[in-house]
């Protein structure tokens, strides 16, 4: 009885959640890949199970590969540019900088925005008119005297998924900022005096002491930002619509779905975000259940 | 739908967004601020999420059964009077349009209430995203706008629409309309809407100045003599051809398709087992190619790309005829361009005498819950007097024969005479001739050809477009 008391109350509470996240979340993944496994190509037929045909015949498919390639392009630029300028954010930050709180709440504000409202402002702001027409940056790198500097931005086919994840750094540096800024306060001065009581250099000891502490954070600001990065679709879609140009497996699987009528092939490219993204996840969540076993 | 209109459901829906807000604050500034908390502050942010967590799924459960019930109690007695009315028309000018037309329905129906159920976004997108989601959960709205022809092939096929010839016959709508749009929306005998209105879409627009300022005596009437006048107007640095977005280059392609294979060849092409992989279909593709060849920078929608011409800085731009709204309507909605002096029009090259349309139309959904008070809707929009409030508002023509010429004035006088005497033929993008899975993937493949400029792939992918998706 007494032991009921003590797990019953917090069961209960956590029910809803539960019963919601096992329908919602799990349900509709078991569900999704179902209907990715049949040959459900409009919305009349039943379909019957196909294995993974689907999964396979995607590939022969031209936009199937240009929208991997982007979303890789994507991610590269996208993590790799709000993992820098967020570290060096924080870095700067933690040097001691002044009007530090406001510098904060200016780098984290764009964290508050919607993707939809960000990519608005930046369709904007990367409009490809040059010369005479620039408008946006264009006009911003003609004014600088960088003229020779203006482009496509994101209409560009080879480098576009380049410039569509300057608004995803934009908004989401400021976030690794405050990630990073934690992690830094997390070191124990201890550490860096000693440190410098044998004789470290200040960037030795950022080298072999401050970075080494620092890479658990990192992983988790590589994690957060993998996922939102592989199942980005407000934001392209904010700037560019549905076009095959800026096409992402998000986006794909919008189009699959509603403009061609064919829900399995959207299952099928949903299956494969779920999978892109678990691949991101899974090593991670290994690696914290082993720390944590590790600690305790 | 339904259920947020009315009150209580809606005030259940308002609270529960402020309760989770509320509950959401105190674990957000943690979340936000954590250089504020000890080095151990993960996990006890961890701690403090879990309640919030519980209290967002425990509220959004009970947001869920007070809607539901809501519904049931209060729901029914007000249904019967309601007419929804799905449809996209929210921008200037076309929401203009919908309140005429509405207004004369609550006159003609004073014991039912109209409910404007548009969903915004051009060209139906997201309305048409809504709306599948709505069909299947067999909760239709009592009538939604499609464009007539094959866009609502789909919803035939699946059984969502019922036919509505008893009210061409009730109505005697067959003589009013032209003969070759009626034979053009007949699938199996069937008829499944009521065209509102009429648009063109090969419909050349062009800029005077820019024209003189190259030496082009007039609009080009075929597609070399295009091609020739693109080429001058590039020597002189403006924009030949102005282009938006993905579905402004299929808007080209469906103009140069006809430009170049005239209007039997184009028709053929659309019915099941045609041909896409001769000759002529090479020679158009390359044509479209050449012209493409010559547009500016891509602009975000047609709208930019219109206005690149009605501003002088383009000399050329195949839009459809919801361009001359927008050129000419007064500030706030439109540019206040004077017609003839900062544009003018002419059929597309090689089009002349064949006016290539496209119409929004209603339907009749089976299962919706007000079917009389649909049928009351689509009288209103069939009316000879529904059609003229609503189109000279709107920009665009009515599909009937016998509307007031007066009402119709400028460019609307042209397509109205064209509408008449002109051969038809149905618009691509705009849903008359290609289903919407074909359209999906005849976008895909102008998408591709944009990025690749590879003529052989396109015709390629047209040719498995069709035959996947003719019927």
């Amino acid at each position: 009885m007494t032991r009921m008391r003590r797990w019953l109350p917090g069961l209960l509470l956590l029910s809803p959640s539960i019963a919601a996240i096992a329908i919602f979340v799990y349900g509709m993944l078991g569900w999704n890949l179902q209907v990715a496994m049949t040959d459900r190509h409009d919305e009349i037929s039943e379909g019957r199970f196909v294995g993974l045909t689907n999964f396979v015949q995607l590939w022969d498919q031209p936009r199937w590969h240009i929208s991997v390639e982007h979303a890789v392009v994507f991610t590269l630029v996208f993590v790799g540019g709000a993992l820098l300028l967020g570290w060096l954010l924080a870095f700067l930050m933690e040097r001691g900088i002044r009007g530090e709180g406001t510098f904060r709440a200016i780098y984290l504000f764009p964290m508050a925005i919607s993707f939809v409202a960000t990519g608005i402002v930046w369709r904007w702001l990367m409009n490809a008119g040059t010369g005479e027409r620039a408008v946006g940056l264009n006009a911003l790198l003609d004014g600088l005297g960088l003229g020779f500097l203006q482009w496509q931005w994101f209409r560009d086919p080879d480098w576009g998924m380049a410039a569509m994840a300057i608004p995803a750094v934009w908004q989401m540096s400021g976030y690794v900022m405050a990630l990073f800024l934690a992690g830094f306060r997390g070191v124990p001065d201890e550490l860096r005096e000693a440190a410098r009581v044998d004789g470290a250099s200040e960037w030795k000891v950022y080298r072999h002491i401050v970075l080494p502490l620092l890479r658990p954070v990192t992983l988790s600001a590589l994690i957060i930002l993998g996922h939102i990065s592989l199942k980005v679709f407000d934001l392209i879609v904010a700037v560019a619509g549905t076009q095959v140009v800026t096409d992402v497996p998000a986006v794909f699987m919008w189009v699959a779905v509603f403009d061609s009528h064919d829900p399995a092939k959207g299952a099928t490219i949903a299956a494969y975000i779920v999978l892109s993204v678990t691949v991101f996840v899974v090593p991670y969540l290994i690696w914290s259940v082993r720390r944590e076993r590790r600690e305790s | 739908m339904h259920t947020l209109t009315t009150g209580r459901a809606k005030w259940v829906t308002d609270n529960a967004v402020s309760y989770v807000l509320v509950a959401l604050g105190g674990p957000f500034r943690a979340f936000t601020q954590p250089w504020n908390s000890n080095p151990k502050g993960w996990v006890s942010m961890r701690r403090r999420w879990m309640p919030a967590v519980a209290l967002v799924g425990l509220l959004s459960l009970a947001a869920c059964g007070g809607g539901g019930g809501d519904q049931g109690a209060t729901g029914g007695e007000s249904a019967s009077r309601q007419v929804e009315v799905y449809s996209w028309w929210t921008g200037p000018g076309e929401a203009d349009g919908l309140k005429a037309m509405r207004g004369i329905f609550e006159k003609q129906n004073p014991d039912l209430t109209f409910f404007d159920a548009a969903v915004a976004g051009g060209s139906g997108n997201n309305a048409r995203a809504v709306l599948a989601a709505k069909l299947q959960a067999d909760t239709p709205p009592d009538t939604f706008q499609g464009h007539a022809g094959a866009e609502l092939q789909g919803y035939i096929k699946a059984g969502d629409l019922e036919p509505v010839n008893f009210l061409y016959d009730e109505l005697k709508l067959k003589g009013v309309f032209p003969d070759q749009l009626v034979q053009q929306i007949t699938v199996n005998g069937q008829i499944y809407s009521v065209p509102v209105n009429i648009h063109r879409s090969n419909v050349l627009w062009f800029s005077p100045s820019v024209l003189r300022e190259a030496g082009v005596a007039g609009p080009p009437a075929t597609i070399p003599e295009f091609v020739a006048a693109l080429e001058k107007v590039k020597a002189t640095g403006k924009i030949p051809l102005s282009i938006g977005s993905e579905w402004t280059l299929t808007h080209l392609l469906e103009s140069v398709l006809l430009g170049s294979l005239g209007p039997d060849a184009y028709t053929a092409l659309w019915a099941p087992g045609a041909d896409w992989s001769t000759p002529q279909i090479t020679r158009a593709l390359t044509d479209f190619k050449t012209i493409v060849s010559y547009a500016g920078p891509p602009q975000d929608d047609w709208q930019p790309a219109s206005k690149q011409v009605a501003d002088g800085e383009a000399a050329f731009n195949i839009m459809g005829d919801w361009a001359y709204g927008f050129f000419h309507n007064p500030p706030d909605g439109g540019l206040g361009k004077q017609s003839k002096v900062d544009f003018d029009w002419a059929p597309a090259p090689g089009t002349d005498g064949t006016f290539m349309w496209l119409s929004d139309s209603f339907t009749l959904p089976k299962g919706a819950k007000n079917r009389d008070g649909a049928v009351a809707w689509l009288k209103v929009a069939a009316s000879k007097e529904g059609q003229d409030a609503f189109n000279p508002k709107k920009g665009s023509i009515p599909a009937r024969k016998d509307a007031d010429p007066a009402l119709y004035t400028d460019y609307l006088a042209d397509a109205l005479k064209d509408w008449s005497e002109d051969r038809l033929v149905g618009s691509i993008q705009h849903g008359v001739v290609a289903n919407q899975p074909w359209l999906a993937a005849i976008n895909e493949a102008v998408g591709l050809f944009q990025a690749g400029q590879d003529v052989a792939a396109l015709q390629a992918a047209l040719a498995d477009a069709a035959a996947a998706n003719a019927q």
